[in-house]
Protein backbone atom coordinates (compact mmCIF):
# COMPACT_ATOMS: atom_id res chain seq x y z
CA UNK A 1 0.00 0.00 0.00
CA UNK A 2 1.70 3.57 -0.99
CA UNK A 3 0.86 6.84 -0.02
CA UNK A 4 3.16 9.19 -2.27
CA UNK A 5 6.16 8.02 -4.42
CA UNK A 6 8.44 5.69 -2.36
CA UNK A 7 6.85 5.72 0.97
CA UNK A 8 5.37 2.40 1.66
CA UNK A 9 3.08 2.05 4.53
CA UNK A 10 2.13 -1.12 6.56
CA UNK A 11 -2.05 -1.65 5.98
CA UNK A 12 -3.79 -1.83 9.42
CA UNK A 13 -4.86 -5.76 10.17
CA UNK A 14 -8.28 -6.36 10.48
CA UNK A 15 -6.69 -8.85 13.63
CA UNK A 16 -6.85 -6.19 15.49
CA UNK A 17 -3.44 -7.42 17.31
CA UNK A 18 -0.47 -5.70 16.03
CA UNK A 19 2.34 -8.00 15.53
CA UNK A 20 4.59 -5.21 17.28
CA UNK A 21 1.89 -4.68 20.04
CA UNK A 22 1.52 -8.59 21.27
CA UNK A 23 5.78 -8.52 21.04
CA UNK A 24 5.34 -5.46 23.65
CA UNK A 25 3.17 -7.46 25.81
CA UNK A 26 5.49 -10.59 25.74
CA UNK A 27 8.33 -8.63 27.67
CA UNK A 28 8.62 -8.56 30.67
CA UNK A 29 6.59 -5.75 32.44
CA UNK A 30 8.77 -3.68 34.80
CA UNK A 31 7.28 -1.94 38.20
CA UNK A 32 8.15 1.20 35.98
CA UNK A 33 5.55 -0.09 33.02
CA UNK A 34 3.04 -1.50 35.70
CA UNK A 35 2.88 2.28 37.43
CA UNK A 36 2.67 4.08 33.90
CA UNK A 37 -0.38 1.42 32.98
CA UNK A 38 -1.97 2.02 36.50
CA UNK A 39 -1.58 5.73 36.18
CA UNK A 40 -3.09 6.13 32.81
CA UNK A 41 -5.80 3.73 33.45
CA UNK A 42 -6.71 5.71 36.52
CA UNK A 43 -6.84 8.99 34.50
CA UNK A 44 -9.07 6.94 32.21
CA UNK A 45 -11.37 6.35 34.62
CA UNK A 46 -14.86 6.96 34.79
CA UNK A 47 -16.64 9.30 37.88
CA UNK A 48 -20.87 9.32 37.98
CA UNK A 49 -21.54 11.60 40.72
CA UNK A 50 -25.14 11.95 41.73
CA UNK A 51 -26.83 15.17 43.46
CA UNK A 52 -28.63 13.71 46.08
CA UNK A 53 -32.24 15.07 47.17
CA UNK A 54 -30.09 17.43 49.98
CA UNK A 55 -28.11 19.16 46.70
CA UNK A 56 -24.91 17.67 48.70
CA UNK A 57 -22.62 15.27 46.05
CA UNK A 58 -21.67 12.04 46.65
CA UNK A 59 -19.60 9.95 44.83
CA UNK A 60 -20.86 6.79 42.27
CA UNK A 61 -22.70 3.38 43.57
CA UNK A 62 -25.26 4.93 46.26
CA UNK A 63 -26.04 2.10 49.08
CA UNK A 64 -30.12 2.49 47.45
CA UNK A 65 -30.18 1.75 44.13
CA UNK A 66 -32.35 4.38 42.22
CA UNK A 67 -35.95 3.75 41.66
CA UNK A 68 -36.57 3.97 37.62
CA UNK A 69 -39.10 3.14 35.63
CA UNK A 70 -37.69 4.88 32.17
CA UNK A 71 -34.15 6.08 31.19
CA UNK A 72 -33.90 7.77 27.90
CA UNK A 73 -30.49 8.58 26.86
CA UNK A 74 -29.63 10.67 24.60
CA UNK A 75 -26.03 10.33 22.72
CA UNK A 76 -24.19 12.57 20.72
CA UNK A 77 -24.29 15.97 19.93
CA UNK A 78 -27.18 15.45 17.69
CA UNK A 79 -29.41 13.76 20.01
CA UNK A 80 -28.29 15.51 22.97
CA UNK A 81 -29.47 19.24 21.20
CA UNK A 82 -32.59 17.37 20.40
CA UNK A 83 -33.38 17.15 24.00
CA UNK A 84 -32.28 20.08 24.57
CA UNK A 85 -34.38 21.66 22.14
CA UNK A 86 -37.80 19.77 22.60
CA UNK A 87 -37.74 18.45 26.25
CA UNK A 88 -35.44 20.03 28.71
CA UNK A 89 -36.27 22.95 30.52
CA UNK A 90 -35.49 23.93 33.92
CA UNK A 91 -39.20 23.78 35.30
CA UNK A 92 -39.94 20.19 34.75
CA UNK A 93 -36.58 19.13 34.69
CA UNK A 94 -33.75 18.96 37.57
CA UNK A 95 -30.42 18.03 37.26
CA UNK A 96 -29.30 14.76 39.71
CA UNK A 97 -26.05 13.67 38.33
CA UNK A 98 -23.25 14.19 36.00
CA UNK A 99 -20.33 11.63 34.75
CA UNK A 100 -16.61 12.70 34.15
CA UNK A 101 -14.54 11.35 32.16
CA UNK A 102 -10.82 12.51 30.28
CA UNK A 103 -9.64 10.43 26.88
CA UNK A 104 -7.83 11.30 24.10
CA UNK A 105 -11.03 13.91 22.41
CA UNK A 106 -12.54 14.99 25.01
CA UNK A 107 -12.46 15.90 28.57
CA UNK A 108 -15.83 17.05 30.49
CA UNK A 109 -16.29 18.45 33.73
CA UNK A 110 -18.00 18.36 36.88
CA UNK A 111 -20.02 21.64 36.52
CA UNK A 112 -23.36 20.75 35.65
CA UNK A 113 -23.74 24.42 33.96
CA UNK A 114 -22.73 23.75 30.62
CA UNK A 115 -22.83 25.35 27.05
CA UNK A 116 -24.03 23.21 24.44
CA UNK A 117 -20.79 23.58 22.95
CA UNK A 118 -19.16 22.16 25.96
CA UNK A 119 -18.57 18.25 26.08
CA UNK A 120 -20.70 16.77 28.99
CA UNK A 121 -22.73 14.02 30.45
CA UNK A 122 -25.30 15.14 32.60
CA UNK A 123 -28.40 13.55 34.19
CA UNK A 124 -31.73 15.17 34.53
CA UNK A 125 -34.91 14.08 36.81
CA UNK A 126 -38.57 14.71 35.90
CA UNK A 127 -39.70 16.57 39.12
CA UNK A 128 -43.82 15.65 38.48
CA UNK A 129 -42.50 12.04 38.39
CA UNK A 130 -38.77 11.21 39.79
CA UNK A 131 -38.34 7.51 38.43
CA UNK A 132 -38.17 9.12 34.91
CA UNK A 133 -34.86 9.83 33.77
CA UNK A 134 -32.31 11.71 31.40
CA UNK A 135 -29.50 11.53 30.24
CA UNK A 136 -27.46 13.39 27.58
CA UNK A 137 -24.46 12.55 26.59
CA UNK A 138 -22.64 14.77 24.08
CA UNK A 139 -18.96 13.86 24.96
CA UNK A 140 -17.55 10.53 23.40
CA UNK A 141 -17.32 8.03 25.82
CA UNK A 142 -13.95 6.14 24.14
CA UNK A 143 -13.95 2.21 23.63
CA UNK A 144 -12.07 0.95 26.47
CA UNK A 145 -14.49 3.30 28.53
CA UNK A 146 -17.88 2.20 27.09
CA UNK A 147 -18.16 -0.73 29.66
CA UNK A 148 -17.42 0.81 32.63
CA UNK A 149 -19.64 3.86 31.69
CA UNK A 150 -22.24 1.14 31.53
CA UNK A 151 -21.97 -0.75 34.56
CA UNK A 152 -21.73 2.48 36.68
CA UNK A 153 -24.36 4.06 35.34
CA UNK A 154 -26.98 1.23 35.18
CA UNK A 155 -24.83 0.17 38.45
CA UNK A 156 -27.05 2.82 40.72
CA UNK A 157 -30.83 2.06 39.00
CA UNK A 158 -32.66 -0.71 40.18
CA UNK A 159 -33.44 -2.50 36.71
CA UNK A 160 -37.12 -4.54 37.51
CA UNK A 161 -39.63 -2.48 35.30
CA UNK A 162 -36.91 -0.27 33.72
CA UNK A 163 -37.72 1.05 30.52
CA UNK A 164 -34.54 2.58 28.75
CA UNK A 165 -34.66 4.06 25.39
CA UNK A 166 -31.40 4.90 23.27
CA UNK A 167 -31.55 8.58 20.85
CA UNK A 168 -28.71 8.69 18.77
CA UNK A 169 -27.59 9.36 15.10
CA UNK A 170 -25.59 8.01 12.22
CA UNK A 171 -24.26 9.73 8.98
CA UNK A 172 -26.46 8.55 5.88
CA UNK A 173 -23.59 7.46 4.70
CA UNK A 174 -22.50 4.89 6.47
CA UNK A 175 -26.22 3.30 5.59
CA UNK A 176 -26.20 0.34 3.71
CA UNK A 177 -28.84 -0.05 1.22
CA UNK A 178 -29.71 -1.35 -2.47
CA UNK A 179 -29.80 2.01 -3.76
CA UNK A 180 -27.25 4.86 -3.52
CA UNK A 181 -28.09 6.59 -0.33
CA UNK A 182 -27.73 10.01 -2.48
CA UNK A 183 -31.37 9.68 -3.17
CA UNK A 184 -32.12 8.45 0.18
CA UNK A 185 -35.03 11.03 1.92
CA UNK A 186 -33.28 12.01 5.06
CA UNK A 187 -33.17 12.03 8.05
CA UNK A 188 -35.08 9.25 9.27
CA UNK A 189 -35.51 6.90 11.74
CA UNK A 190 -34.30 3.71 12.10
CA UNK A 191 -34.98 1.01 15.36
CA UNK A 192 -33.16 -1.66 16.89
CA UNK A 193 -35.52 -2.93 20.02
CA UNK A 194 -35.21 -6.08 22.65
CA UNK A 195 -37.53 -8.53 22.37
CA UNK A 196 -38.69 -7.73 26.11
CA UNK A 197 -40.08 -4.23 24.37
CA UNK A 198 -43.63 -4.98 23.97
CA UNK A 199 -45.02 -1.53 22.54
CA UNK A 200 -45.29 -0.11 18.91
CA UNK A 201 -42.09 1.24 17.59
CA UNK A 202 -42.67 4.74 15.92
CA UNK A 203 -40.59 3.57 12.76
CA UNK A 204 -39.51 0.71 10.70
CA UNK A 205 -36.49 -1.51 12.41
CA UNK A 206 -32.82 -1.50 11.42
CA UNK A 207 -32.32 -3.57 8.16
CA UNK A 208 -29.76 -6.16 8.16
CA UNK A 209 -26.61 -5.63 7.50
CA UNK A 210 -26.77 -2.31 9.55
CA UNK A 211 -25.58 -2.54 12.78
CA UNK A 212 -24.96 0.10 15.68
CA UNK A 213 -21.88 0.76 17.50
CA UNK A 214 -20.04 2.74 20.24
CA UNK A 215 -21.94 3.50 23.10
CA UNK A 216 -25.23 3.42 22.14
CA UNK A 217 -24.43 -0.66 21.23
CA UNK A 218 -22.88 -0.90 24.72
CA UNK B 1 -18.67 -14.47 31.01
CA UNK B 2 -20.99 -16.79 29.33
CA UNK B 3 -24.96 -15.78 29.81
CA UNK B 4 -27.39 -17.82 28.44
CA UNK B 5 -30.51 -17.40 26.57
CA UNK B 6 -33.62 -17.29 28.32
CA UNK B 7 -35.59 -20.58 26.20
CA UNK B 8 -38.05 -23.45 26.77
CA UNK B 9 -34.98 -25.79 27.37
CA UNK B 10 -33.65 -23.64 30.51
CA UNK B 11 -30.31 -24.80 31.58
CA UNK B 12 -30.05 -28.16 29.37
CA UNK B 13 -29.78 -25.98 26.35
CA UNK B 14 -26.32 -25.12 28.19
CA UNK B 15 -24.99 -28.27 28.76
CA UNK B 16 -22.17 -28.11 26.59
CA UNK B 17 -20.25 -31.63 28.00
CA UNK B 18 -18.30 -33.73 25.59
CA UNK B 19 -18.69 -31.20 22.83
CA UNK B 20 -16.60 -29.58 20.18
CA UNK B 21 -16.45 -25.71 20.97
CA UNK B 22 -15.93 -24.16 17.29
CA UNK B 23 -14.50 -20.29 17.43
CA UNK B 24 -12.84 -17.86 14.78
CA UNK B 25 -9.87 -15.40 15.44
CA UNK B 26 -10.38 -12.07 14.66
CA UNK B 27 -7.45 -12.55 11.86
CA UNK B 28 -6.87 -10.98 8.62
CA UNK B 29 -9.41 -11.10 6.06
CA UNK B 30 -11.92 -12.03 9.00
CA UNK B 31 -11.55 -15.32 7.70
CA UNK B 32 -12.27 -17.57 10.45
CA UNK B 33 -15.12 -15.41 11.18
CA UNK B 34 -16.68 -15.47 7.64
CA UNK B 35 -16.15 -19.57 7.74
CA UNK B 36 -18.38 -19.19 11.09
CA UNK B 37 -20.92 -17.62 9.94
CA UNK B 38 -21.50 -20.03 6.81
CA UNK B 39 -21.07 -23.08 9.14
CA UNK B 40 -24.18 -21.38 11.92
CA UNK B 41 -26.23 -20.34 9.08
CA UNK B 42 -26.37 -23.59 6.99
CA UNK B 43 -26.60 -25.23 10.26
CA UNK B 44 -29.56 -23.51 10.91
CA UNK B 45 -27.89 -23.47 14.70
CA UNK B 46 -30.23 -22.18 17.45
CA UNK B 47 -28.74 -19.18 19.72
CA UNK B 48 -28.46 -20.33 23.41
CA UNK B 49 -26.44 -17.20 24.37
CA UNK B 50 -23.68 -14.63 24.55
CA UNK B 51 -20.50 -13.28 26.20
CA UNK B 52 -20.67 -10.37 28.20
CA UNK B 53 -17.76 -8.73 28.06
CA UNK B 54 -15.66 -5.57 28.06
CA UNK B 55 -13.14 -6.86 25.83
CA UNK B 56 -14.38 -6.56 22.73
CA UNK B 57 -16.04 -3.45 20.65
CA UNK B 58 -20.02 -3.16 21.59
CA UNK B 59 -21.82 -3.52 18.71
CA UNK B 60 -25.57 -4.52 18.18
CA UNK B 61 -28.13 -5.09 14.99
CA UNK B 62 -30.69 -7.29 13.98
CA UNK B 63 -30.64 -11.31 13.61
CA UNK B 64 -27.69 -11.61 10.44
CA UNK B 65 -28.85 -14.85 9.67
CA UNK B 66 -32.82 -14.07 9.15
CA UNK B 67 -34.49 -16.20 6.53
CA UNK B 68 -37.42 -13.90 7.00
CA UNK B 69 -39.83 -11.30 7.92
CA UNK B 70 -40.58 -13.12 11.38
CA UNK B 71 -37.10 -14.04 12.47
CA UNK B 72 -35.55 -10.90 11.50
CA UNK B 73 -36.15 -9.08 14.74
CA UNK B 74 -34.09 -10.92 16.92
CA UNK B 75 -30.74 -8.65 18.32
CA UNK B 76 -27.39 -9.85 17.71
CA UNK B 77 -24.10 -8.27 19.44
CA UNK B 78 -20.46 -8.80 19.18
CA UNK B 79 -19.94 -12.14 21.01
CA UNK B 80 -22.92 -15.26 20.75
CA UNK B 81 -22.72 -18.86 21.04
CA UNK B 82 -24.59 -21.27 19.26
CA UNK B 83 -25.23 -25.48 19.45
CA UNK B 84 -26.27 -28.21 17.38
CA UNK B 85 -26.75 -30.61 20.19
CA UNK B 86 -27.67 -33.11 17.25
CA UNK B 87 -23.75 -32.77 16.24
CA UNK B 88 -22.39 -31.84 19.75
CA UNK B 89 -21.45 -28.49 18.24
CA UNK B 90 -21.13 -24.99 19.75
CA UNK B 91 -20.08 -22.58 18.13
CA UNK B 92 -19.11 -19.00 19.55
CA UNK B 93 -18.81 -16.03 16.92
CA UNK B 94 -17.19 -13.36 17.75
CA UNK B 95 -17.94 -9.73 16.21
CA UNK B 96 -15.85 -7.32 16.40
CA UNK B 97 -11.99 -6.45 17.51
CA UNK B 98 -10.48 -6.61 20.85
CA UNK B 99 -10.07 -3.47 22.87
CA UNK B 100 -6.81 -2.22 23.10
CA UNK B 101 -5.04 -4.43 25.91
CA UNK B 102 -7.81 -6.76 26.41
CA UNK B 103 -6.99 -9.96 24.52
CA UNK B 104 -5.12 -11.60 26.92
CA UNK B 105 -7.92 -11.06 29.85
CA UNK B 106 -10.47 -12.31 27.40
CA UNK B 107 -8.35 -15.36 26.15
CA UNK B 108 -7.94 -17.00 29.86
CA UNK B 109 -11.58 -15.83 30.89
CA UNK B 110 -12.45 -17.81 27.61
CA UNK B 111 -10.03 -20.94 27.93
CA UNK B 112 -11.55 -21.22 31.47
CA UNK B 113 -14.99 -21.40 30.69
CA UNK B 114 -13.53 -23.96 28.11
CA UNK B 115 -12.39 -26.03 31.05
CA UNK B 116 -15.70 -25.26 33.00
CA UNK B 117 -18.44 -26.47 30.42
CA UNK B 118 -16.11 -29.55 29.72
CA UNK B 119 -15.64 -29.12 26.37
CA UNK B 120 -14.47 -31.98 24.44
CA UNK B 121 -12.23 -30.03 22.27
CA UNK B 122 -11.64 -26.59 20.48
CA UNK B 123 -11.30 -26.07 16.68
CA UNK B 124 -10.53 -22.53 16.29
CA UNK B 125 -10.47 -20.98 12.51
CA UNK B 126 -8.19 -18.70 11.67
CA UNK B 127 -5.66 -16.94 8.81
CA UNK B 128 -2.04 -15.35 8.31
CA UNK B 129 -0.78 -12.83 6.16
CA UNK B 130 0.27 -14.86 2.72
CA UNK B 131 3.07 -12.01 2.09
CA UNK B 132 4.84 -13.68 4.94
CA UNK B 133 5.00 -16.81 3.49
CA UNK B 134 8.93 -18.41 2.06
CA UNK B 135 9.66 -19.80 -0.90
CA UNK B 136 8.12 -23.70 0.23
CA UNK B 137 4.62 -22.04 1.60
CA UNK B 138 3.79 -20.52 -1.73
CA UNK B 139 3.93 -23.71 -3.48
CA UNK B 140 1.13 -25.93 -2.99
CA UNK B 141 -1.82 -25.74 -0.47
CA UNK B 142 -2.99 -22.47 1.56
CA UNK B 143 -3.70 -24.37 4.28
CA UNK B 144 -2.65 -25.48 7.56
CA UNK B 145 -3.65 -27.37 10.83
CA UNK B 146 -1.48 -27.11 14.50
CA UNK B 147 -2.89 -29.61 16.83
CA UNK B 148 -2.18 -29.62 20.79
CA UNK B 149 -0.22 -32.79 22.53
CA UNK B 150 -3.55 -33.98 23.63
CA UNK B 151 -5.44 -33.37 20.70
CA UNK B 152 -2.16 -35.04 18.40
CA UNK B 153 -2.52 -38.45 20.47
CA UNK B 154 -6.55 -38.77 19.72
CA UNK B 155 -6.64 -37.65 15.83
CA UNK B 156 -2.94 -36.99 14.53
CA UNK B 157 -3.58 -40.04 12.97
CA UNK B 158 -6.63 -38.91 10.80
CA UNK B 159 -4.33 -35.55 9.60
CA UNK B 160 -1.88 -38.03 7.65
CA UNK B 161 -4.44 -39.56 6.22
CA UNK B 162 -6.59 -36.40 4.68
CA UNK B 163 -2.95 -35.64 3.75
CA UNK B 164 -2.96 -32.09 5.63
CA UNK B 165 -0.19 -29.84 6.02
CA UNK B 166 1.26 -29.06 9.52
CA UNK B 167 2.16 -25.35 10.05
CA UNK B 168 5.48 -25.00 9.67
CA UNK B 169 7.83 -23.39 12.40
CA UNK B 170 10.15 -20.69 11.44
CA UNK B 171 13.62 -19.28 12.57
CA UNK B 172 13.87 -17.50 16.02
CA UNK B 173 16.97 -15.41 14.52
CA UNK B 174 16.22 -16.04 10.77
CA UNK B 175 20.15 -15.53 9.22
CA UNK B 176 21.52 -16.03 12.53
CA UNK B 177 20.66 -19.03 13.86
CA UNK B 178 18.36 -21.18 11.68
CA UNK B 179 17.85 -23.89 14.68
CA UNK B 180 15.78 -22.50 17.09
CA UNK B 181 12.36 -22.51 15.61
CA UNK B 182 9.03 -21.02 17.25
CA UNK B 183 5.67 -20.79 15.79
CA UNK B 184 5.51 -17.79 14.32
CA UNK B 185 1.53 -16.72 13.32
CA UNK B 186 1.20 -13.01 11.74
CA UNK B 187 -1.89 -11.38 11.69
CA UNK B 188 -3.43 -14.51 13.32
CA UNK B 189 -5.02 -12.07 15.91
CA UNK B 190 -4.87 -14.24 19.36
CA UNK B 191 -4.41 -17.62 17.62
CA UNK B 192 -1.05 -17.90 18.72
CA UNK B 193 -1.77 -17.41 22.26
CA UNK B 194 -4.46 -19.54 22.44
CA UNK B 195 -2.63 -22.03 21.21
CA UNK B 196 0.09 -21.84 23.06
CA UNK B 197 -2.18 -21.36 26.31
CA UNK B 198 -4.14 -24.52 25.25
CA UNK B 199 -0.83 -26.65 25.02
CA UNK B 200 0.33 -25.55 28.89
CA UNK B 201 -3.15 -25.94 30.00
CA UNK B 202 -3.76 -29.64 28.54
CA UNK B 203 -6.96 -28.38 26.50
CA UNK B 204 -7.67 -30.45 23.08
CA UNK B 205 -7.16 -27.65 20.58
CA UNK B 206 -6.75 -27.84 16.62
CA UNK B 207 -6.33 -24.60 14.61
CA UNK B 208 -7.27 -24.44 10.76
CA UNK B 209 -6.13 -21.82 8.68
CA UNK B 210 -5.55 -20.51 5.52
CA UNK B 211 -2.69 -18.03 4.70
CA UNK B 212 -4.46 -14.69 2.86
CA UNK B 213 -4.65 -11.55 2.05
CA UNK B 214 -7.11 -8.55 2.53
CA UNK B 215 -10.09 -8.30 -0.27
CA UNK B 216 -12.91 -10.08 -1.37
CA UNK B 217 -12.36 -13.08 1.44
CA UNK B 218 -15.42 -15.07 0.64
CA UNK B 219 -13.80 -17.79 -1.71
CA UNK B 220 -10.96 -17.86 1.45
CA UNK B 221 -13.64 -18.53 3.74
CA UNK B 222 -15.43 -21.22 1.41
CA UNK B 223 -12.05 -22.72 1.57
CA UNK B 224 -11.38 -22.85 4.79
CA UNK B 225 -15.17 -24.23 6.06
CA UNK B 226 -14.51 -26.54 3.24
CA UNK B 227 -11.17 -28.02 5.03
CA UNK B 228 -12.91 -27.76 8.05
CA UNK B 229 -15.58 -29.96 6.32
CA UNK B 230 -12.92 -32.77 5.34
CA UNK B 231 -12.50 -33.41 8.90
CA UNK B 232 -15.74 -33.21 11.24
CA UNK B 233 -18.20 -33.54 8.20
CA UNK B 234 -20.75 -31.27 8.89
CA UNK B 235 -22.67 -31.32 5.71
CA UNK B 236 -22.63 -33.96 3.19
CA UNK B 237 -19.91 -33.00 0.95
CA UNK B 238 -21.18 -32.14 -3.28
CA UNK B 239 -19.19 -31.69 -5.71
CA UNK B 240 -19.58 -27.81 -6.60
CA UNK B 241 -18.54 -27.74 -2.92
CA UNK B 242 -19.53 -24.23 -2.75
CA UNK B 243 -23.39 -24.84 -3.02
CA UNK B 244 -23.74 -26.45 0.33
CA UNK B 245 -23.22 -23.47 2.15
CA UNK B 246 -25.82 -21.32 2.84
CA UNK B 247 -24.93 -17.45 2.81
CA UNK B 248 -25.88 -15.57 5.72
CA UNK B 249 -27.89 -12.72 4.37
CA UNK B 250 -26.13 -10.12 6.36
CA UNK B 251 -23.07 -10.75 3.63
CA UNK B 252 -25.49 -8.77 1.33
CA UNK B 253 -23.61 -4.99 0.56
CA UNK B 254 -20.13 -6.26 2.03
CA UNK B 255 -18.75 -3.49 -0.63
CA UNK B 256 -20.77 -0.58 -0.26
CA UNK B 257 -24.36 0.19 -1.56
CA UNK B 258 -25.99 1.09 -4.98
CA UNK B 259 -24.83 2.94 -7.27
CA UNK B 260 -26.06 7.11 -7.46
CA UNK B 261 -27.79 6.31 -11.09
CA UNK B 262 -26.74 10.34 -10.89
CA UNK B 263 -23.16 9.41 -11.90
CA UNK B 264 -23.28 8.20 -15.27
Amino acid sequence: MATFFGEVVVAPSRAGVDDEESAEEAREETPEDREIRRELEKKREIDVLWTLKSGASTESSADEPFVCSKFIVAIGHNAAAFLSSFILDSVCWEVVGVVKLWNEWCRTSNTTNVLPTDSFCLFYRLISDPTVLLCQCSCYVAEDQQFQWLEKVFGCMRKEDLQVTVLSTCPVADYKTQESTLTLPSPFLKALKTKEFKEEVCCPLLEQPNIVRDLPAA
Amino acid sequence: MFVPCDRGGGSASSDFKGFTLLMPAVSVGNVGQLATDLVISTLNMTKVGYFYTDCLVPMVGNNPYATAEENSMELSINAEVYSLPSKKLVVLQIRSPFIKNKYRPFCETLLSWVKSSKCARVVLLSSSHAYQRDDEQLLGTPLRYLLTPDLEKAVGGLMQELNWKEMEKVAAYPGINDTEKVLHIPGGGITKLLFTESCSKGIQMAVLLKFCSEGDNIPDAFALVNYLNEWLQLVKSEVNTSSQWKIPSSWRLLFGNGLPPALF
